[in-house]
């Protein structure tokens, strides 16, 4: 078989399902037990370091 | 030490294109070379005066990059606007295509200049722009390297200014979206790893535990660009000494490579990137975090997942296989469900807070766009199913959905961003006129739906025309009579441009009035006793 027939068969079989469950398994993931604590804090990352790096929060601090 | 590396670096860069603009071969290439040496030998210079000047200490945020990005975005969209303006009328107006600018300012030359004016110039500043400074708020971290971030804002800049330049002179290598010759997509290849970098590089110093999903979108914009970016733009130099090329694929590989890129400029820069905006700013500006971070988790994957296999649907009844054009149909509709999901995530940020629509312009800008995202995510898909593309390819309905997604989604979040940067970038209270806000907003939305509307009258119009068939079976209409019925609707096009334009000069004004009136904001002493 021609490099191109080879591809086109690994690719329409066995990568489509790795790249499929992949994804099943991602959204799955995503609804793991413990999950919701997680996303909350990451949901509030954009309102915690608004002016200042925490670097300089903490340095400030000491 | 470095200092000395550096004046080597642009003193050796300033004489080799000397000597390579001494054997130019074309006037683009002599001009590029100029401009080179000039950019080379100014950077020389500076570096040479600031020679053993102590540097400043670097804390806080690296915000002076962002600060020039956000007025250089401004700028460019209202370059970009104006010569889309122009164009549109040059469409109604023929004679605007001007016998002593022939061969520089005809439309075939403006169009490339208008199109990469919008999407590298005004969405691409955005994009780097509001990368930096989102990747460093939401990491609480400072940019990884001052001077690699620097590079990296100038290095894109350089990109706008060969590309643009080119295109006047008659550097293009035909390809939609890609038209740069290959010293300038080497150069923009060196300039994106630097950013990839640079990004990696901030994230991984991050001081917060969860990488913000905002920044997840940013991400797989940078490395997809850089991808698309290289498969297409796989060319021959004809020679070192002139700005033409040769492409390495030829044919329908040409061309599929050509709209697998040109679809995922779309996919990846101007939607993965904008959301990215989106997933950040619609939550600062409404001032409660994402309606759902689990459902922007899977719309970042199903995006990524779907998007890069939709570029056949461009190729539709062409040479290309049909099962490559069906597999691109149905890819594009099912990204129809992801793209809804991430409009559904922005809209809903505001539940509880529909009341800031009556009394935040800005966040109706940004509402606006989301649901302008909404509307060409259903529309392409439709689009994109063969019976329908039957009718729409090639006709003006396709420039219709582009700007709808363009100007309504893509140009309504970044005003939004420009509106909520300009103050805290300046440390203003707020900005200088809400009123202007709002005139700025029903201008640009009426001027889209002028737009919008006017091309599918006109697209559907002569999508019909040209099928028409008479009792035996011969076309009804020649093309020109197509063209010469279209003339209405090219005017209210023109006009919706106008408005639009309009919008952005008023934007332009009031931010400028921003920075020069608007009063400081009280947290500034407030920051400065927490230090």
């Amino acid at each position: 078989m021609d490099t191109y027939s080879i591809f086109r068969e690994i690719a329409d079989s066995w990568v489509l399902l790795a790249m499929f469950l992949f994804f099943v398994l991602t959204v799955l993931w995503v609804f793991r037990p413990g999950s919701r604590e997680l996303h909350k804090d990451a949901a509030n990352a954009p309102f915690r370091h608004e002016n200042q790096p925490a670097q300089d929060i903490e340095e400030a601090r000491q | 030490m470095w200092d000395y590396v550096k004046l080597v670096i642009y003193g050796l860069i300033a004489i080799l294109a000397a000597i390579a603009s001494t054997y130019a071969r074309d006037l683009a290439y002599l001009v590029h070379a100029i401009l080179v040496v000039a950019i080379a030998a100014g950077l020389f210079i500076y570096t040479l005066r600031r020679m053993g000047h102590e540097k400043p200490v670097k804390t806080g945020y690296l915000d002076a990059p962002i600060r020039i990005g956000v007025a250089l975005t401004a700028f460019w969209g209202v370059v970009g606007f104006l010569v889309g303006t122009y164009i549109a009328f040059m469409l109604a107006f023929p004679e605007m295509n001007f016998a002593w600018a022939e061969g520089y300012l005809n439309f075939g030359r403006l169009r490339p200049l208008h199109t990469s004016a919008v999407i590298f110039a005004f969405g691409g500043t955005a994009l780097v722009t509001s990368s930096f400074y989102v990747v460093q708020r939401t990491s609480g971290a400072r940019l990884w390297n001052d001077g690699l971030a620097w590079f990296v804002f100038w290095g894109y800049q350089i990109v706008i200014l060969l590309a643009a330049t080119g295109y006047i002179l008659g550097a293009t290598q035909g390809k939609e979206y890609a038209e740069p010759e290959w010293y300038t997509d080497l150069w923009l290849t060196i300039v994106w790893v630097g950013y990839l970098v640079l990004f990696m590089g901030t994230l991984m110093k991050r001081k917060e535990p969860h990488i913000y999903v905002a920044n997840w979108f940013y991400l797989s914009f940078i490395i997809t660009i850089a991808m698309l970016h290289v498969v297409n733009n796989l060319s021959i130099p004809v020679s070192i000494f002139g700005a033409k090329s040769v492409q390495v694929f030829a044919g329908v590989q040409d061309a599929m490579t050509q709209w697998w890129y040109g679809h995922n400029a779309v996919g990846f820069f101007l939607t993965a990137g904008f959301l990215g905006m989106m997933y950040y700013f619609i939550p600062k500006q409404a001032e409660r975090p994402v309606f759902s971070y689990k459902l922007s988790i899977i719309h970042f994957w199903a995006l990524i997942f779907l998007y890069i296999w939709a570029g056949p649907h461009h190729l539709h009844y062409t040479a290309l296989p049909d099962w490559a054009s069906t597999l691109g149909m149905v890819f594009s509709v099912v990204l129809w469900m992801p793209s809804w999901g991430g409009m559904i995530n922005g809209l809903m940020t505001l539940s509880g807070a529909w009341d800031k629509l009556r009394t935040d312009p800005i966040i109706r800008m940004m509402v606006v766009s989301v649901g302008f995202y909404g509307m060409s995510t259903f529309e392409g898909p439709m689009m994109s199913i063969k019976a329908v593309n039957s009718l729409s390819h090639y006709t003006d309905w396709t420039i219709g959905h582009v700007h709808s997604g363009a100007l309504g989604w893509n140009g309504m979040i970044t005003f939004g961003m420009l509106y909520f940067l300009f103050p805290k970038l300046w440390n203003k209270a707020g900005l200088y006129s809400l009123k202007l806000v709002s005139w700025h907003f029903w201008l640009a939305t009426i001027g889209i739906v002028l737009y919008a509307a006017s091309m599918w009258v006109t697209g559907i119009m002569e999508g019909l025309m040209w099928r028409e068939v008479d009792a035996q079976g011969f076309l009804v209409n020649s093309f020109a009579d197509t063209v010469a019925a279209k003339f209405p609707m090219y005017l209210v096009r023109g006009f919706g441009g106008v408005l639009y334009l309009t919008g952005a000069l008023i934007m332009a004004y009031n931010l400028w009035m921003t920075v020069r009136r608007a009063p400081l904001a009280e947290t500034t002493a407030a920051a400065a006793a927490a230090e």
